[in-house]
């Protein structure tokens, strides 16, 4: 068995030399090179364009414009499975090149040259004419009666507005006795600075157009590149190699249509769109910031009568994956911590910023630091314990959903609060840190989160798998779920070697897929690829496994029912006899002169269930008053995701979506000029992700519970350990000082702001250093 | 790719000077992190450079003929951390200079072209300065000298004249002898970050330890160039080594500094900040000087 043990990546040794290839490296010298020109207004309309000086630059190839654009096919970008329901498909509202603005930073042209210099010296030279419109940046500001108007189709730049509606909310909080709690809770625009940049390139092959992108989603891209060309899809070839991270950001289309138009432009040359990390920042996608608004009414013994959410999601200028965020939060509102009586409101709404997309966690992150820090607020409004509280209200087993038929089979949450409990010490440092004073104070906090894994019902899930076996009795192993650096590749080896019976050296995994020969497959989104990709890699396997094993009948004349492959080899079930190798057999399988065969197996499964995926973080911080300043001392998260694949790739994501949620919690925020919409901090610099030194280490702890709907026991840990570090933080550092900092990030502006505010720290110039 | 017009090697200080009389409008590049940068940006594209990379008579950290530390102006940040020199007559420096960004920028980037760059937020100038460094600068008139405090003239603008190169820094010795020091860095990471403000405070105590003979405060960030704060200098020079010295010391600041408002750092809470870097500044310094602070 090596699913659950913790085998080396399969590609870790191609990453470790630098033998592994990404798109620039599968980029010969010959290509052009493309950089585009974006707008420097936040709203408004481009009049002009004047290229002439930009044009007689050596090594400018051709500048195009917006208005070169003649046939304008609308697309749109979201890196979700088509809906072939008109009404359920994403908004088509984006163009390769735009004339109508809607944030600074919108492409409205784009250089193609020999080199990069030439590039960057004409967009220099670039001049364009504005005529420029009022722009709106706060999220419910954009609701208002006559605030600019981004898309004329969504009146009050409201993308999407759904409620869920239980019992009876308005008649619940008349109960007598209750407390009412409430609060505003606001996390921030940030981005997924995955390492390696969104880079693109095109070129026509033939009559078809062949893109290779650093995307998560290679069928998706050839999908709406023929859709924003105007062209069958099938003239699409997408090739997607390794890539340095996404993280959701490249769960959307971003540069390949205008990357495959470009080439269409220059003769059909191949052309290299390397997107810079400044741009990365602000024209690629970011996280939805959320303004959510919570009101709980508790009764004296700490249950709930009735909740209400309100959420307002800030989309930004484009509608991109759109509302899916925002109700992917509401809808864990009401299951996290079961109510009678609930009321959620989730708005989207266009503003003039970056174009918000998928990232890690989709929504959760953003629901889970409102909904954590409100648990918070309601424990020190009543008094109550926050350990007791939660173990008390939360969503308890047995618990179904309805809609999802998600089903809390397991005590997931008392076990991980268990577990993390117990490794961070919480119960001593909970008591030691009561009622300090002084200047520097510790604190530990506890955050849950609800997470699911894939996305049924709400669409597609099917995942294809081939299997092809060579004449050594090794196979190779194709999905079109991707290896996006979270380690995919090498959980598929192993289910896979377990199922058909190999060593794992055996399980060749084509890691690259190229829409022309790859299975068909959505994808990385959802963190739903080992999950789903299980399905079809064990029912395919067995396919592959009974083709052998009727093959090893000829062979050897014996029943296949009484055959099994055991490490390579083919065994009779009944004496344990080694009968041949899996590789004899594969070579007479191809060179028989009497019964040759190719002996494969490809299959698509459909998965018709979905799995809960719970766990929890708990923080310790040290709080220096008057540095504004927190450390984080320790932090540990603990996941149910049920059977660990591969136990050190799991704790590796674990690390990576914590220091995710302690950027989020602590540090980063995208920020914009409130006079003209300009992005203030889109390089690495000025926004404040963290780095080695601002972690402590990270500890990662897993309840193994073996997932009944999945094909290895498994389940989701892709976005999870992001959704629940943040509050966490915050409610270590409310633990610490009895301030709540109710708008991420915790960073030492916000907390001057908070301390200030709570008294805690004085006007300097006033004197009187004790606080 | 760096859109660079042309590149000229300097093998020698007369070297670089005869190359930058040639060409006048060229760019000097030392360590390279904030010229390529720059280029990278677009505020330098096309520039001419003339490298003085491979000058190494301008690297390296000794004394001179009165005593004086003398650092080659090429020196890295990593060199100065580890100058044996440094860590003993005034490790805050290297302690301020192990501050800058990460490893890498530490290993090449220069204290020269630290300073010359004209920054407020440099890791290295605010210690110069509250040391009293004097800058070398070498050109076609000969070699002079200038306290650092003159060096500096407004933001990103130094005192270098046409063809002129800065070769080292010099702490004379009354400078650091009897002196100790601390450096406060203050960001919004523990590493890979600009400072928000920067603050290095160096004392030196009587002989009985128990009064302040001297004391000496300077920022970064706190306005558009490193500065020094008279008032909280005078605030604790001769006073005795107590709370309320370090109180007002660390309050008379505000006299001094006018940090700017903007969306890196609110002015209010650059100010204060300010206020309580001097205080742990000070209180550390005079910790190491051998002090006693009574609560």
């Amino acid at each position: 068995m090596y699913a659950g043990q913790s085998v080396k990546r399969v590609d870790a040794f191609d990453k470790a030399t630098g033998r592994a290839r990404y798109t620039d490296d599968l980029c010969d010298r010959r290509a052009y090179v493309a950089r585009v020109l974006h707008s420097t207004i936040a709203n408004g309309r481009v009049v002009s364009i004047d290229t002439s000086e930009a044009g007689k630059l050596p090594g400018v190839v051709k500048i195009l414009t917006c208005f070169d654009l003649k046939e304008k096919h609308y697309f749109p970008t979201a890196g979700h499975p088509w809906s072939t329901d008109p009404s359920h498909q994403d908004v088509a509202d984006r163009l390769v090149l735009t004339d109508r603005v809607r944030f600074w930073g919108d492409d409205i042209a784009a250089v193609v040259a020999e080199d990069e210099v030439a590039a960057a010296q004409a967009l220099r030279l670039i001049r364009v004419e504005y005529e420029e419109y009022p722009f709106v940046l706060d999220v419910q500001k954009a609701m208002e009666d006559g605030a600019p108007q981004l898309h004329e189709e969504f009146p009050n730049n409201i993308l999407k507005h759904t409620q869920i509606r239980i019992g009876d909310y308005q008649r619940a909080i008349l109960e007598p006795g209750l407390t009412k709690v409430e609060g505003w809770y606001e996390t921030p625009v940030v981005q997924h600075c995955h390492i390696e940049n969104f880079i693109c390139t095109a070129e026509v092959e033939g009559k078809r157009i062949k893109v290779v992108s650093s995307t998560q989603i290679p069928h998706i891209v050839r999908r709406i590149v023929g859709q924003a060309l105007g062209v069958e899809w099938g003239r699409v070839r997408v090739i997607k190699p390794y890539i340095g991270g996404g993280f959701g950001n490249k769960q959307d289309i971003l540069y390949e249509p205008l990357c495959a138009w470009l080439s269409l432009q220059v003769g059909g040359h191949l052309v290299k769109l390397d997107v810079p990390r400044e741009e990365t920042f602000i024209c690629n996608r970011t996280r939805h910031s959320i303004r959510n608004h919570i009101v709980s009414w508790v009764r004296p013994d700490g249950t709930y009568a009735a909740r209400k959410l309100e959420s307002f999601s800030d989309q930004g200028a484009y509608a991109s994956h759109g509302h899916s965020i925002c109700a992917k939060g509401a809808g864990a509102f009401p299951q996290l911590y079961p109510c009678d009586n609930v009321e959620v409101d989730a708005y989207t709404v266009f503003t003039n910023k970056p174009v918000a997309g998928a990232m890690r966690g989709y929504g959760i992150p953003q629901a889970m630091w409102a909904v954590e820090s409100h648990t918070e607020d309601v424990c020190a409004a009543i008094g109550a314990d926050p350990l007791a509280f939660r173990r008390k209200n939360l969503m308890p087993v047995g618990y179904v959903d309805g809609f999802s038929k998600n089903e809390m089979y397991f005590d997931s949450f008392n076990q991980c609060l268990d577990k993390a409990m117990a490794a961070i010490d919480y119960e001593r440092k909970y008591r030691a840190y009561q009622n300090q004073t002084g200047d520097v104070r510790r604190g530990i906090g506890v955050a849950v989160f609800w997470y699911n894994t894939a996305v049924w019902p709400i669409s597609l899930e099917s995942s294809s798998c081939r299997m092809v076996l060579n004449q050594d009795g090794s196979f190779q192993l194709q999905l079109g779920e991707t290896e996006i650096g979270q380690g995919a590749d090498t959980a598929f080896a192993q289910m896979a070697a377990d199922v058909v019976g190999v060593p794992l050296e055996k399980v060749h995994v084509i890691s690259c897929q190229d829409t022309d020969v790859t299975p068909f497959g959505t994808s990385a989104y959802a963190s739903r690829q080992t999950y789903v990709a299980g399905f079809s890699i064990r029912q395919t396997g067995l396919m592959l496994k009974e083709r052998i094993l009727n093959y090893a009948h000829e062979l050897t004349r014996m029943p296949a029912f009484n055959l099994d492959i055991v490490d390579g080899n083919i065994v009779r079930v009944t004496d344990g006899r080694v009968l041949m190798s899996l590789g004899e057999l594969a070579e007479e399988a191809l060179y028989s002169l009497t019964d040759s065969r190719h002996i494969t197996a490809e299959s698509t499964y459909q998965i018709k269930s979905n799995a809960y995926s719970f766990g929890c973080t708990i923080a310790e911080v040290e709080v220096d008053i008057p540095m504004c300043k927190v450390k984080l001392l320790n932090i540990v998260n603990c996941h149910d995701a049920g059977r660990l694949i591969n136990p050190a790739l799991a704790e590796a994501q674990v690390h990576g979506g914590m220091s995710m949620g302690i950027g989020f919690g602590m540090s980063e925020k995208l920020m914009f000029d409130e006079k003209t919409g300009r992005p203030l901090n889109n390089n690495l610099l000025d926004y404040k992700l963290p780095t080695m030194l601002d972690h402590p280490r990270l500890m990662a702890e897993f309840v193994e519970n073996y997932e009944p709907t999945s094909a290895f026991g498994t389940k989701s840990l892709g976005e999870p350990p992001a959704c629940s570090a943040a509050p966490a933080i915050r409610n270590a550092i409310y633990h610490a000082t009895g301030v709540a900092v109710n708008n991420a990030p915790a960073n030492p502006h916000n907390l001057f702001r908070a301390f200030t505010e709570a008294g805690l720290i004085h006007d300097e110039s006033q004197g009187d250093r004790n606080v | 790719m760096y859109d660079i017009k042309a590149l000229y090697e300097a093998r020698s200080v007369a070297d670089a000077i005869r190359l930058l009389q040639e060409h006048p409008r060229a760019q000097i590049i030392a360590g390279g992190s904030d010229v390529l940068v720059q280029i990278r940006e677009g505020r330098r594209a096309g520039v001419e450079l003339v490298s003085i990379f491979g000058i190494d008579a301008m690297r390296g950290v000794g004394y001179d003929d009165e005593g004086g530390i003398r650092i080659g102006s090429l020196t890295s940040f990593s060199h100065i951390a580890a100058s044996p020199v440094i860590k003993d007559k005034i490790p805050v420096l290297g302690e301020a200079v192990s501050l800058v960004g990460g490893p890498q920028i530490r290993n090449i980037g220069t204290i020269g072209g630290n300073t010359c760059n004209g920054v407020t937020s440099a890791d290295s100038a605010s210690t110069l300065l509250a040391w009293d460094a004097v800058v070398e600068l070498t050109g076609p008139e000969g070699v002079r000298r200038l306290p650092i405090r003159d060096f500096y003239i407004k933001a990103g603008v130094v005192d270098l004249k046409p063809a002129e190169l800065q070769t080292a820094i010099i702490i004379p010795k009354v400078s650091y002898e009897g002196y100790f020091g601390h450096y406060i860095k203050y960001a919004m990471r523990e590493a890979m970050d600009i400072a928000n403000l920067g603050c290095s405070v160096n004392v030196a105590l009587t002989d009985d330890k128990k009064a302040i003979r001297d004391a000496r405060i300077a920022y970064g960030v706190a306005g558009p160039v490193p500065m020094r704060a008279p008032s909280a200098e005078a605030a604790a020079k001769g006073r005795a080594v107590c709370r309320e010295t370090v109180d007002a010391f660390a309050r008379a600041v505000l006299c001094d500094i006018h940090p700017r408002d903007s969306w890196r750092a609110a002015k209010a809470f650059r100010e204060h900040i300010a206020v309580e870097m001097a205080r742990r500044a000070l209180t550390e310094s005079i910790r190491l000087a051998g002090g006693v602070i009574d609560e």
